[in-house]
């Protein structure tokens, strides 16, 4: 049986490297021996994004991209699909928790200096898919039909009527009519069923081909590839993957399905923050709801939109509240940039970063908690001073870092 | 071999790439055109965008009509004398008193914002983010506080804009609500989406 077995197995990597690849990429990828709990996230958000293809693809089978239709066959899937429901707070919920796992991966990033030399197309790679998670979130959201979903569309769509000369040609072609209406609807469904996993799936294959060129960062930050065993070429801090980290991966996944299934299973609307009330109400052309915001995700940009009331040097408040948005989810590209600290990781660094970084995580949250309230005087105040923070935060960034006093980093990892 | 054999034209080898890349770049990007304008609106989408005929005769003094055009709320709202004498006293608090933005037809570039002074016809969506504001004719009220003399509410993101559509300063709203091409056909039929023929 055995030989029969290998004997297959050579008949295989004869004609297509299937042994040499996973060997490449799981069993003999070395990564530093020191990962800690921030490192579960990209793995988990590879998870959720199977578990968001698949059951994208059997609600696909009864959702109808239609403006007549596409309200009543979201419920038609909630309550007579056998287990609609299910697929379909699985794909809502995971939308959500996609965005959770890779704030948290995004967040890790910026602790241990993930970002910086040699990483920096890794990271660009990672950005790209972030681009891509944010349009298949917006694209994917306006489908229910519901009043949130179509007075979020017209909100979004109208931004890039800001755009001097070709702002509401632009609208007009992105909704392909006047007003946010059936057409736009079906395009909508094309991209986020289709073109956008497309271009998704490239970008992750992108991404983990870069990491596993360049090797994992680590919580200390230093390159483990620099001790290598003279004999074996393998560096001495690391492990490989399999099995040390799909077994610590495992665990992280078994965790996370338990969060994931409490709340698909009893809070899959999250108090209106994964799914909003106003989008249980079919949507309506004449009627905005009281209240627009986006799903969480969104809202600390939001929040940045909203903050611009002031006209400044020609440029109307509008286009400046479009263009700091835009600018505010930009301006991480350049992240391996700016960033010119000697040491990657916090725990080198120097009280400056420290509080740079602290002070960023509050404004964001805040930003994002204000982007989620109807505004007030007082509100738009807190918005305008979390902005500032937050683009301080990196255009302060090639001063505060160079100055840091860090500590030597060490030569070997540390747990 | 020869050296014959291993003397490569290099002027012509760069120039043959460059003609290929610049004639197949070209070519590329001709093809997209037409999923490019694919994109645009349909020939049902603009033949459901036409003018649409409305009978003005049924709204009321100070009431507000809403109509749908190519997708949109178009309101058409008949003014009373009291609230036509707001518009001149507000002209300190507003963006754009004098309708000077093209927010409308040249024809309502006045002081109504409109052909006849009554009747104000306006696309009912806020300038700030599109979403749709709320009518509210009354003077004062407990939220939009003692100074505010009638006009309409944005409830998304709190712009305000007077009777005759003109924002307020101070509000996200950049311009004056737009005012859509319209044209009597009597005394009590409108046809929004095309401008009065030229006598």
């Amino acid at each position: 049986m055995n030989n029969k077995m290998s004997a297959l197995l050579n008949w295989v990597d004869e004609r297509f490297p299937l042994t040499a690849t996973l060997k490449a990429h799981l069993s003999e990828y070395y990564a530093p021996k020191n990962f800690n709990f921030w490192y579960y996230f990209g793995s988990l958000a590879l998870l959720v994004l199977v578990m968001q293809i698949v059951t994208g693809i059997f609600l696909t089978m009864n959702y109808k991209p239609d403006a007549n239709l596409a309200f009543a066959s979201v419920e038609y899937i909630m309550r007579d699909v056998s287990w609609g429901w299910l697929i379909r707070y699985m794909h809502s919920t995971g939308s959500s928790m996609f965005f959770v796992a890779v704030y948290l991966h995004m967040f890790r990033a910026m602790l241990y200096g993930s970002y910086r030399k040699p990483r920096e197309l890794l990271w660009i790679f990672g950005m790209l898919i972030y681009l891509c998670l944010m349009a298949e979130a917006f694209f994917g959201y306006l489908l229910p039909w519901g009043q949130m979903s179509f007075w979020g569309a017209q909100v979004i769509i109208n931004l890039f009527d800001a755009i001097p000369l070709i702002g509401p040609d632009l609208a007009l072609w992105i909704r392909g009519d006047y007003s946010v209406s059936d057409a736009t609807l079906n395009r909508f469904f094309a991209y986020h069923v289709i073109a956008v996993p497309l271009v998704l799936l490239g970008l992750v294959a992108a991404h983990i081909i870069a990491l596993h060129e360049v090797g994992s960062n680590n919580p200390d930050g230093i390159e483990i590839k620099k001790h290598k065993d003279p004999k074996t070429g393998i560096p001495l801090d690391g492990i490989p993957f399999h099995p040390y980290y799909t077994v610590k991966d495992m665990m992280g996944v078994v965790v996370f399905l338990f969060v994931f299934s409490i709340i698909m299973f009893f809070i899959p609307e999250m108090g209106g923050y994964f799914l909003e009330h106003n989008n249980f109400i079919p949507a309506d052309v004449l009627k905005t709801p009281e209240h627009i915001a986006p799903l969480w995700y969104f809202t600390p940009f939001y929040s940045i939109l909203r903050a611009n009331t002031f006209n400044f040097l020609w440029v109307p408040a509008k286009l400046w509240g479009v263009l700091l948005m835009g600018l505010a989810v930009i301006i991480f590209f350049f992240l391996p940039w700016l960033d010119r600290s000697l040491v990657k990781s916090v725990r080198y660094r120097g009280q400056f970063y420290k509080t740079a970084l602290t002070l960023f995580t509050i404004s964001f949250i805040v930003l994002g908690y204000l982007g989620t309230q109807p505004v007030t005087e007082i509100r738009t105040v807190i918005a305008q001073i979390g902005t500032v923070i937050y683009f301080l935060f990196f255009f302060l960034m090639p001063w505060y870092t160079k100055i840091d006093k860090t500590k030597p980093e060490p030569e070997r990892v540390r747990w | 071999m020869t050296d014959d054999n291993n003397q490569v034209d290099r002027g012509k080898r760069r120039f043959l790439i460059a003609t290929t890349t610049a004639l197949g770049g070209a070519a590329t990007v001709a093809s997209a055109v037409p999923f490019v304008a694919s994109m645009m609106p349909s020939q049902r989408a603009l033949a459901t965008g036409a003018p649409v005929e409305v009978d003005i005769g049924k709204v009321e003094l100070g009431t507000k009509l809403d109509v749908e055009w190519q997708g949109k709320p178009v309101w058409i709202v008949n003014r009373t004398k009291e609230m036509l004498a707001t518009l001149p006293t507000l002209i300190d608090k507003l963006v754009d008193p004098g309708s000077d933005v093209l927010q409308q037809p040249t024809y309502c570039k006045n002081l109504t914002r409109s052909i006849k002074p009554e009747y104000f016809v306006a696309v009912g969506i806020c300038t700030h983010l599109g979403c749709s504001p709320t009518f509210r004719p009354e003077e004062g009220g407990p939220d939009l506080g003692p100074d505010w003399s009638g006009g309409f509410f944005c409830p998304c993101h709190g712009s305000r804009f007077d009777l005759a559509g003109r924002v307020f300063k101070g509000f996200p709203a950049p311009a004056n609500l737009v005012v859509p091409p319209y044209r009597y056909l009597s005394d009590s039929r409108i046809l929004i989406g095309e401008d009065p023929k030229v006598a």
